[in-house]
């Protein structure tokens, strides 16, 4: 064909060459269709995560109620007599997560408004860094450092509070400064990105550092502020190990958060940890819970997304 | 008072406000990077003192005096390396097929590239329990193994590699592939004599941090059964396996039984494990700036 076109072309201009292959090439449209096959594993995985939860989930309803499983406030699915509430569980992770959120707003914001509006750019090339650093170290670590030393030392010790060696409080607090990276860096993405001229103009209407911060920085970089601790959100409920390690086991329909408080993540950990047998209520329950969690971070994670597309589009 | 005066110079009370918000951040800052100095020296006070050889060369023990990590060392070294053969090849080929051939404005590709921004916050045990699901169980049955392990972990941090792959590959100018396409090179000879060996620090780097991020990941680990007790190394990809914060977590919640046996255990479980992410660390910075290429 290509050859074809080759010489209608050199009847013509016999010395114009053809910018066509010589040939169809097999091999580029092989190699095409293998990276396309590599791009449909991260979709098989998320097809793979729905199937496995819903397939499970489905057989669980057959036997527990669906209103019983949501609005339940009681949840001993292990013992005798069995009942399967969530509602404790979801406490649990609000808890958790609310107390993460009321550490890492404060803390995430300033950090990010410090090294996106005062800080020279060696020291925010030393200190971003570190901060990153407490999202880079295992979970587990924290885990230990909330159960040996942050509960007995800090909570106990230096505060005085009358806590559980397990306690919501504790796991709480942890989840919050390991997110804190999180927040403070897409915070800080997106109040650098609020063009300098706003500020100038602020400046040059005599207002101070302090207001032009606060009161024009701020707002327009609100949207990327709100996805940050959107997404820090998502990241608190699906934390595991320190709420197993911290946060005790005991589910709890209240909000004592000096006491233990079992949440989704915990439960499923904890229930995984021995070998459970296919097809038992362990194995089913495991599931429910697990679609539940998936469940609410994917709402979490799509108001997200959204929220970071929104703000990139302001000023790009 | 002069009229310029009055414009451009904050009032005293204003810089007063001025440096005392200056100061709240900076505590707020000092509070945050406070707290990770006391875990990290906490963690080397409790854990220096079981810090030696034979803590690396020993199998754990009932017995704390004589317990190490030999077994969890090697199985997170197999789990490493199946995670690594796993993520390279589908992370980077997904990431190519992303920014070198997708049609950005057709659907299933913007389905593709929702996906793996939802899948990267994806909660950890969710992975968990699909590795359990389909992986150690039902239709691939591979058992509680070092492979199924592996793959678990690949699943979860290969929204972090075709993510960091994208921007590697997004770096290099477009005039590279003109002038090699012009030169008579197929998309694939330009790609993988041009664009990839340009792009490769960065997709170097984002591999090592998605290596380090899956080396502390415990959840997942537990679902899918890694085994806590186990007094010897895998021997394949068949061999049941324990892992660096498998073994840390049961020595935790051995510690908060007993009398305190354990404790300075998962410390220095803790410490070696921290020494190898600073390490893997270490190496990606050193790539990055090594090999960093300005255009």
């Amino acid at each position: 064909m290509a050859a074809a076109g080759t010489t209608a072309l050199a009847t013509g201009r016999p010395e114009a060459p053809s910018l066509r292959a010589a040939r169809r090439r097999w091999g580029e449209s092989v190699i095409k269709g293998l990276l396309l096959l590599a791009a449909l594993i991260s979709l098989l995985t998320t097809f793979g995560i729905v199937y496995a939860l819903l397939e499970e989930t489905i057989v669980f309803f057959g036997e527990v109620g669906f209103s019983d499983f949501l609005f339940g406030t009681k949840w001993t699915p292990l013992f005798e007599p069995a009942s399967f509430g969530v509602l404790p569980l979801v406490a649990g992770t609000f808890a958790t997560t609310l107390i993460g959120l009321l550490v890492a707003i404060p803390l995430g914001l300033a950090a990010a408004v410090y090294l996106s509006e005062y800080a020279r750019p060696r020291v925010r090339k030393t200190i971003k860094p570190i901060l990153e650093l407490l999202a880079g170290i295992p979970t587990i670590v924290f885990g230990y450092f909330a159960l040996t030393f942050f509960t007995p030392e800090i909570l106990r010790g230096f505060f005085h509070l009358d806590v559980g060696i397990f306690n919501a409080l504790a796991a709480g607090i942890i989840i919050g400064f390991l997110i804190i990276p999180i927040v403070a860096s897409i915070s800080e993405d997106s109040m650098r990105s609020v063009p300098q001229a706003l500020r100038e103009g602020a400046f040059g209407l005599g207002a101070s550092k302090l207001q032009v911060t606060v009161r024009v920085v701020f707002p327009a970089a609100l949207s990327g502020i709100v996805a940050s601790v959107v997404l820090a959100m998502s990241r608190a409920v699906g934390e595991t190990m320190v709420v197993v390690i911290a946060g005790g086991l005991q589910p709890q329909w209240g909000a004592d958060v000096g006491k233990s408080m079992e949440t989704l993540t915990a439960f499923i950990a904890a229930t995984a940890k021995g070998d459970v047998p296919t097809g038992s209520t362990e194995y089913k329950t495991l599931f429910a819970v697990g679609m539940t969690l998936f469940a609410i971070t994917l709402v979490i994670n799509i108001i997200s997304i959204r929220l970071v597309r929104k703000y990139r589009q302001v000023y790009e | 008072m002069s009229a310029q005066e009055a414009i451009g110079r904050p009032s005293g009370a204003q810089r007063i406000r001025d440096a005392a918000f200056r100061m709240a951040l900076v505590a707020c800052l000092a509070l945050a990077i406070g707290l990770l100095t006391v875990l990290l020296v906490d963690v080397a006070i409790d854990g220096a003192g079981k810090l030696d050889w034979n803590f690396i060369n020993n199998f754990t023990s009932i017995d704390a005096d004589k317990a190490g990590i030999q077994a969890a060392l090697w199985g997170t070294i197999w789990l490493m390396g199946v995670c690594a053969l796993f993520i390279v090849p589908v992370g980077v080929g997904t990431a190519i097929y992303l920014e070198e051939y997708a049609d950005g404005t057709r659907w299933w590709n913007h389905l593709i590239e929702l996906n793996v921004q939802n899948l990267a916050a994806v909660p950890s045990i969710v992975y968990g329990i699909l590795g359990l699901a389909f992986l150690v169980r039902g239709p691939l049955s591979f058992g509680n193994v070092v492979l199924a392990g592996g793959l678990t972990l690949g699943l979860l941090v290969l929204p972090m590699v075709i993510i960091a792959g994208r921007e590697a590959l997004r770096a290099v100018p477009s005039s590279i592939r003109e002038g090699s396409m012009a030169l008579g090179a197929t998309q694939w000879q330009t790609i993988w004599r041009q664009v990839l060996p340009a792009a490769v620090p960065g997709i170097a780097t984002g591999v090592i941090l998605a290596l380090s991020r899956a080396i502390g990941e415990t959840a997942p680990l537990i679902v899918v059964g890694a085994a806590t007790v186990i007094a010897f190394n895998p021997t394949g990809l068949d061999s049941a396996f324990t892992a660096m914060p498998i073994q840390i977590f049961d020595w935790i919640s051995r510690a908060s039984n007993d009398i305190n046996d354990y404790r300075p255990l998962a410390a220095a479980g803790i410490l070696v494990l921290i020494l190898l992410l600073l390490a893997m660390n270490g190496v990606a910075i050193w790539l990055r700036n090594r090999f960093e290429q300005k255009w």
